[in-house]
This record gives C-alpha cells, structure tokens and sequence, in this order.
C-alpha cells in the first residue's frame, strides 16, 4: 500500500479532470458523490498507507524530474499526519459543501477547483524534495486564487483573489531564493533527506530566513497577512478547507519539514517567534472590533498561525504541528458552523444583525460552542492542549513571547466569546426566518465537533510518533512549571470568556462606550493597524502611480526621442525598400507572370471545354503516328 | 459469283448502309434502329467468318440488349425537341479532313506490301464446334481476364445505378 | 474470292463511319451510339484473323470487347440521365465546364 502512495494525490486529480471537463454535462447527483467520493478514497488510501508504514519513513520515487530532483513522494510521521488532516477535514468539508452549494451556480466548477485543491495540497505535503513541494505551493495558490474569485462578476471577489495572488508572489519570491541557498547547500539535491548534517552558516542562515520570508505569504503572517481576510469573499467551505484547515499551514508544514535548517539558524528561529507573536496579538485585536462572522473568523485564524509560529520558533515543532491538527478541527468547524448561519440567514454576515439563534439552530450553536470554548482554551477540549503546549515552550525559552502569547490567548477568549454571544444568544435582531440545515452539513460539523475535543487528548502520543523527523527539545520532567503555565492559560481563557459575558450579555451597552475609552487603540484595530494603507501608499501609489508618472517622463524624453529617432529611419529605409518593391522585385514577378501567360495564350485556346473536341484531337493524333509509321 | 461472295457483299452493306444511317439521320429512334440494322449486318459477317458464338452474342446481347438500353434512355430524356436542334456541331468540316487522313493513313498502311496480307492461306477447319472450342479456350487461358471483365461490368452497374438513380435528401 | 483484306476494308471503313459520328454529332446518344460502330468495327478485324489464322483466341477477345462495350454503353447511358437530369439538355457542345 505504501508504494501506491502515489495514487493518493492522483484520484482528486482524475476527480478534477473529469469534473472541469465534462462536469457541465454531468447529472448533479453524479458531482455530488464523484467529488466527496474522490476524497474519501483518497483518505481511504491514506489510513491504508499510514497504518501499514507504521511511522516508518519511505520514498516511493516515480521519475527523475529534473537532474538531482526526483518526482518523488515521501510517507514519514510528519506527512503521514499532514495527509490525513487533508483527506480526512477535506472530506467533511466535500460533503458539507454538498449541502452549502446545493442552490449556487458553477456546481462542477467548485468541485473540480475543490478536488484540484486536494491534489496540489497532497502533492505539496508528500512531495520528497523542494522542488515539488513548490509546485504543490504554487498549485494550491492557483486553486486559492479561483476559488476565492469563484464569484467572479462580484468586483470585490476578484479583486480579493487578486490579492491574494500577489501577496503569495512576495513570498514565494523568498521561497525561490531559499531554495536556492538549499540547493548550493546539498551540492544542487533538493531533496529532505539531503538536509541533515548540514553545519550552521551564513548562507544557512540566509536560506532560512528567505524560506521563512515564503512562509509569512502563504500562511498570512506580518506583514503579508491582510490577503487573508479579503479571502473571506469566496464560498465559506472554501474558506474553512482552504483558509484555515489547509493552506495556510503549509507554511508551518513547511518550517517543521526544514526543522534541519532552522536548528542551525536560531537568529532566524527567535524571529519567527517573535514574527509569529506579534502576528497573533495584532490579528486578535483587530478581531476584537470586526462586525462580519467570517472575518472574526479569519483574523482568528491568523492568530492561531501566529502561535503555530511561536512554537515553531521557538523549535518545538511538534508543538506546531500539534495545535496545527487541533486547529483544523475546530476552526474548519467554526468557518462551517458560520456558513450554515449565513445559509439559514440568506447570506447574512454581520453578527450585529444576527441574535438568538440558538433555539432554531441547536446543532450549530452547539457545535460551535465546543469550537469557540475550544479556541479558547477551556481545559480538556483540544485547544487548550495545544495552546497550553505552546505557552509552556515559549515560557521555558523566551519570556516576552510567552507574555504576548498569553494576552492574545485572554483577548482569543474574548472575541470568540462575543462572537458567539451576538451571534447566538441575547434577542433576535434579524427578521429572516432562520432553520437548522440538513444533515448533510450538520452531520460534518458534529464530527468536527468530536475531533474538536478528542484531537486535543493524544500530544503524547503524537509527540512520541513525530520524534525522529523533527528535533523535539527537552522539556523538564517535574510539572511544577507545567501547572503554573497551564494556571495562567486557564485563568486567561476564564477571564476572556467571563468579560465577554459581562460586555455582551449583562451590560450591552458598554461596548459602544468602551470604543469610546479605548479610543485610539479602536481606530487602530478599526483599520486595521493600518496595514492595507501602507501598501497602498507604499506600493499603489507610491511606487504604482508616482514611479509611474517618474517612469512616464523618462518614457516621454528618452525612449520616445530614440524610438521617434528609429522611426525616422526605418521610414526612410522603408522608402528605399518600397521603390526596389515596386520597380524591381514586382517587375521581375510581373514579367514572369506575362511571359507565362503569353506563352500560355496559343495552348489556352486548344482547350475548348467540349469533349468531342478533345475526341478529335485523339483520332488526329492516331492518324498522325499511322502516317508517321507509313513515312519510315 | 458464289454464295459466300454475294453475302459478303450483302453483309457489308447491310452494315455500312446502317452505319451511315446512324450517323446521319436526324431522329434518334431512327438512328437506333438503323444502328440495328447495321449490327445485323456485322452479325452475319460473324457467320461468314464461322464465328457461330459471337453470331448468336451479337444477336441477343447487342440487338436485344444494348439496343433496348438505348431506346429506354431515349424514350427518358424525350428526344423530341433535340431532333428540331442543328445536328452536326461547328467542328464538322476539320472532323471530316481528320477522319479521311486517319483513314487514308489506315488504307495506305494497308497498301504497302509488307503488312497486305497474302489472299490465300490455307484454312484448315477446327475440331469439334466452334462453341465449345471458344469455352475451352475463355475457361483455361483466359480465366483471370474473364473474371476481371465481370468485375469491371459489376462497377459498371453500380456506376450506372449510382448517377442515373435519384438523389434521396 | 473474299480474302481477309476485304474484311479490313469494310472494317476500317465502318470505323469511318464511326469516328465521323462521333466527332461531329451534337446528341450524345447518337454518339454514344457511334462508339459502338467503333466497337463493332474492331469485332470485324478481330474475327476476320481469328478466322485467318485459324485460331479462336480473336473470337475471346471479341467477347471481351463485346462485354466492355456493354460496361461503357452502361456507365454513358448513365452520365446521359444524370446530364438530362441536370442541365437539361444532351447537346454534346452545351456543357464546356472544362474550358481552360
């Protein structure tokens, strides 16, 4: 089963093929069970090949690529647990969409954009050597882009997939330039198992941080995040299997699978941290003030990306990988619990408009509660594990990240909660008439809601079947310090959940007056920090239009005086090349048409078009040779 | 003068006379039945000649075959109006040099001493009849050549059926 | 006393006769008509030697004539319908679609 591991990004791709191209011909009930079924035999395939390497790591290499890089797939720990998060999460989230996009147009095409999601996200988390896994990067990026721009007459979605597509370019820019450093390392391999015994350096140092610069796009960190909240314009199960269980991990996957370069590079490695940090307390406080569900949603998910790099950073990778799994669960369900609120509400997204829907919709709102209280960090649900897990590592190696961790784990508490608190409880304060959805989009959100518990309560064990690919440090044996940590992440959480409950459910009206006392930080978390304004005087308009006008004039004065210059001359010699045209070249084409058609002229006029004619020339041709045989 | 030369001379005409009056009649039914009249006359030069098969195939296969063919066609395409046509094109006057020169090419080849056959050869007659002499020699030597012609009369039909048969859209 | 040479007059002037329709009649049943004089002419010459030198194997090739006859009468008759059919005439100098 291990040697057909390759088969396992191949079956989306057929899914993808046959749905982009005769998907427009294809019964509806015939994409509904091709595209989730492509996925589950995938996922199938995956447990298959998981369970039978038992965390051994094996190559299964199909073709030589290009010289020194192999098309080649690799099943270790790591990959093992990145397939089944993909396969398993996109799986439910295939058959969710079932239900979501039951009603919208492009059917086949959200499908087949869908499953070629899987297949590049498959390939980028299997492949053995950078290369592919590039191409896998670029590939989901691609997949990214159409499908945020699924809606593609709305201007803002393809203004956002646009976005998203150039912020990932900056990264991947990095990413490129990294691989290159890589390659000089390895003696031109790009392969991961070339990457151990290597000796810390300079240009080790430079291939990390640029690999990392490749990270920050794709997984949304400062200050390449403010794509990912505009993303939030395409359909909402893109949202939760791209823009938060999948996608924007890779680039966690990407720097646990590089854990090799990142030991030898701790300057990089604190950086990431730190990066990671700030990304987190600067996503949670504009989160605090967002009024749309899926933006709560998606500045969460940087915040959460921003701790996966934390603990990255601070070289506990398994720890990233760790709150990486238990993030997919619950924020995938949290971005499909808020696509069925959207749904009964008739694509309503502002939680001010939403309210006591917990009585007409009690699987969602329970299902997300587990979620919410598990992003939050209430003991014994999976997010706390993780979360606990990170604070614990960055407490025991930098304290200051550990301090803004901290904060952004009461304020992750706070705006969870006053999400669902607006969303769910207090009075209605929307008119439509809301209604539970199917089945076939609750049945996924009550198993993400078990994975949303469960996935938590197995670190050990993960811990353990990740060592021997990625460095694991030592952690101090006595849990003295650990129920110190694990003291402070409870009571953050508490605190959150409890004044959010103050704010929103006793006192509603001391919100708006908080605005008011807070007020320069609300303008800032308003806008943003101000992050989309930068880029836009920086690069828009400052090196968009004022380079352009600067590069306009040169273009006015020099190159216009040489092209005019050139101008001038190829006229003259065009001038020169007309008469030889004219005279020369068309005469001697002119005579030889003439001479052909006087020499034709006399034979031409044997040809009379009438068959006894031509008869006639027979028999004087026949009396001709008889008198020839007579003459001899 | 003997028999032979007097049906000879008989013969001759008959085809003769038939042929010129296919090719100078004005109504095609009267060119068709005087091309009868002249293939008659070939017939019995057939017989002359001891050629009693081909005798009997000119008779039913020219005659009764190929003669109603023609008058079927001209009874189709209704012949009437092009009988009141000029008959002979512009071209008749060269065709007629041309014809008299590749005649006289023929008649003076004939003449030169070389090629005019001696008038007596001595005729030994065949064994047996002249049929079964003429299927013995068609069903051994000319077997393969027998075959291709009845191939080459097979896409004649369908050829045929093909361009006069109505076109069914 | 008939000797083979007065076969091949009547024969060459059969063909005469032929030759002469054919080039100078305009209705192509007629001269379809004039090709079986040919036809017919070539028949004499064949059974005339057939009968000089006392051989059949001319009398075969009479045959095959004959049967090649029939093939072209066939396939010309054919062409006359669809012409007819067409353009509505048989006047042999009516059609020049093969002028230069």
């Amino acid at each position: 089963m291990v040697n057909l591991i390759w088969l396992i990004p191949l079956i989306p791709l057929m899914g993808a093929a046959v749905l982009l191209t005769l998907g427009r011909m294809m019964p509806k009930a015939a994409i509904q069970l091709l595209a989730p079924g492509t996925i589950l035999a995938a996922f199938l395939l995956s447990l298959g090949a998981v369970m039978e390497s038992g965390g051994k790591s094996q190559e299964v290499i199909l073709y030589e690529w290009l010289p020194k890089v192999d098309w080649g797939f690799l099943l270790d720990p790591l990959s093992s647990v990145m397939i089944l998060i993909v396969t398993g999460i996109g799986f439910l989230i295939h058959v969710y969409a079932v239900g979501y996009m039951n009603h919208e147009g492009g059917y086949y095409r959200f499908f087949g954009y869908m499953n070629l999601f899987v297949f590049f996200m498959l390939t980028l988390v299997l492949a053995n050597n950078y290369v592919l896994l590039f191409a896998g990067w670029e590939g989901v990026g691609l997949a990214s882009y159409l499908l945020i721009g699924f809606y593609f007459s709305k201007k803002s979605a393809g203004d956002a997939a646009k976005k998203a597509f150039l912020f990932n370019r900056v990264g991947d820019a990095g990413f490129i330039l990294g691989m290159f450093g890589v390659a000089s390392l390895t003696h031109g391999s790009l392969a991961f198992r070339d990457l151990h015994g290597l000796t810390a350096g300079p240009v080790v140092t430079a291939a990390a941080a640029l690999l990392f610069l490749g990270a920050t796009g794709k997984s949304a960190q400062l200050p390449l995040f403010v794509w990912l909240p505009d993303a939030m314009e395409g359909p909402t199960p893109v949202s939760a299997l791209i823009h938060a269980a999948t996608m924007v991990t890779a680039g966690v996957y990407m720097v646990a699978r590089s854990n090799a370069i990142y030991i030898l590079a701790p300057e990089v490695s604190f950086a990431i941290a730190v990066t990671g940090a700030l990304t987190a307390i600067v996503a949670a406080s504009i989160a605090l003030v967002q009024t749309d569900i899926k933006r709560v949603l998606a500045y969460s998910t940087v915040s959460q990306l921003g701790f996966m790099f934390m603990a990255a950073g601070v070289g506990a990778y398994w720890v990233a990988v760790f709150h990486l799994m238990t993030h997919a669960f619950f924020k995938s369900l949290l971005f499909l619990g808020a696509g069925s609120v959207i749904h009964s509400l008739n694509g309503e997204q502002d939680i001010r408009r939403m309210g006591g829907l917990r009585k007409e919709m009690p699987i969602t709102f329970w299902t997300m509660a587990i979620a919410s209280l598990s992003i939050a960090g209430v003991p014994l649900l999976a997010g706390f594990f993780s979360k606990d897990e990170i604070l614990f590592f960055t407490f025991l190696s930098a304290k200051s990240v550990f301090a803004v961790g901290l904060v952004t784990a009461f304020l992750t508490a706070f705006y969870m909660s006053r999400m669902m608190f607006l969303t769910f409880l207090g009075e209605k304060r929307n008119h439509a008439h809301a209604h539970e959805s199917p089945l076939v989009m609750t049945v996924p959100l009550m198993i993400l809601a078990v994975g949303s518990v469960v996935s938590g309560w197995i670190g050990g064990p993960l811990e353990r079947w990740l060592e021997p690919v990625l460095h694991t440090p030592h952690a101090p044996e006595e849990g003295g310090l650990k129920y110190l940590v694990m003291g402070f992440s409870v009571v953050a959480a508490g605190a959150g959940i409890l004044l959010a409950r103050y704010f929103y459910i006793s006192r509603p009206e001391l919100p708006a007056q908080a605005r008011i006392a807070f007020g320069p930080f609300t303008k800032l978390a308003d806008n943003k920090w101000y992050f989309d304004d930068l880029y836009d005087a920086l690069f828009v308009h400052g090196l968009g239009m004022k380079g352009g006008a600067l590069l306009g004039s040169f273009d006015r004065q020099f190159v216009d005086g040489g092209i005019n210059g050139a101008g001038l001359i190829t006229r003259f010699a065009s001038h020169l090349s007309i008469w030889f045209d004219t005279w020369i070249v068309d005469g001697l084409v002119r005579l030889t048409g003439l001479v052909t058609k006087a020499a034709g002229y006399p034979v031409r006029m044997a040809q009379t078009g009438y068959v006894q004619s031509y008869a006639m020339w027979i028999i004087a041709a026949a009396a001709a040779a008889l008198g020839l045989f007579w003459v001899r | 003068m003997s028999g032979d030369t007097f049906f000879f001379y008989a013969f001759s005409a008959l085809a003769l006379l038939g042929g010129l009056g296919t090719v100078l009649l004005r109504n095609a039914v009267h060119c068709a039945l005087a091309l009868m009249t002249s293939l008659l006359g070939v017939a019995g030069l057939y017989l002359l000649q001891g050629a009693e098969f081909l005798f009997a195939v000119q008779i039913v296969l020219y005659i009764g075959g190929i003669m109603v063919l023609f008058l079927f066609v001209i009874m189709l395409v209704n012949l009437d109006q092009a009988s009141k046509l000029q008959q002979f094109g512009r071209q008749t006057p060269i065709a007629l040099v041309v014809a008299l020169a590749a005649v006289a090419a023929i008649f003076s080849m004939l003449s030169k001493s070389a090629v005019l056959l001696p008038a007596s050869v001595s005729l030994t007659p065949l064994t047996g009849g002249n049929t079964e002499t003429v299927a013995n020699v068609l069903f051994t030597d000319y077997l393969l050549p027998f075959e291709l012609v009845s191939i080459l009369l097979l896409v004649a039909v369908v050829g045929s059926v093909m361009m006069a048969g109505k076109r069914t859209e | 006393m008939i000797t083979i040479n007065h076969y091949m007059a009547v024969s060459a002037a059969l063909l005469l006769i032929g030759t002469v329709g054919v080039m100078t009649r305009r209705n192509i049943v007629v001269i379809l008509m004039s090709i079986e004089l040919i036809l017919n002419a070539v028949n004499v010459n064949l059974i005339a030697f057939s009968k000089y030198h006392n051989q059949v194997t001319g009398q075969v090739f009479a045959i095959f004539v004959i049967a090649v006859a029939v093939a072209e009468a066939a396939v010309g008759l054919g062409v006359l319908i669809a012409m007819f059919r067409n353009k509505g005439t048989v006047q042999a100098d009516e059609v020049d679609l093969l002028k230069w």
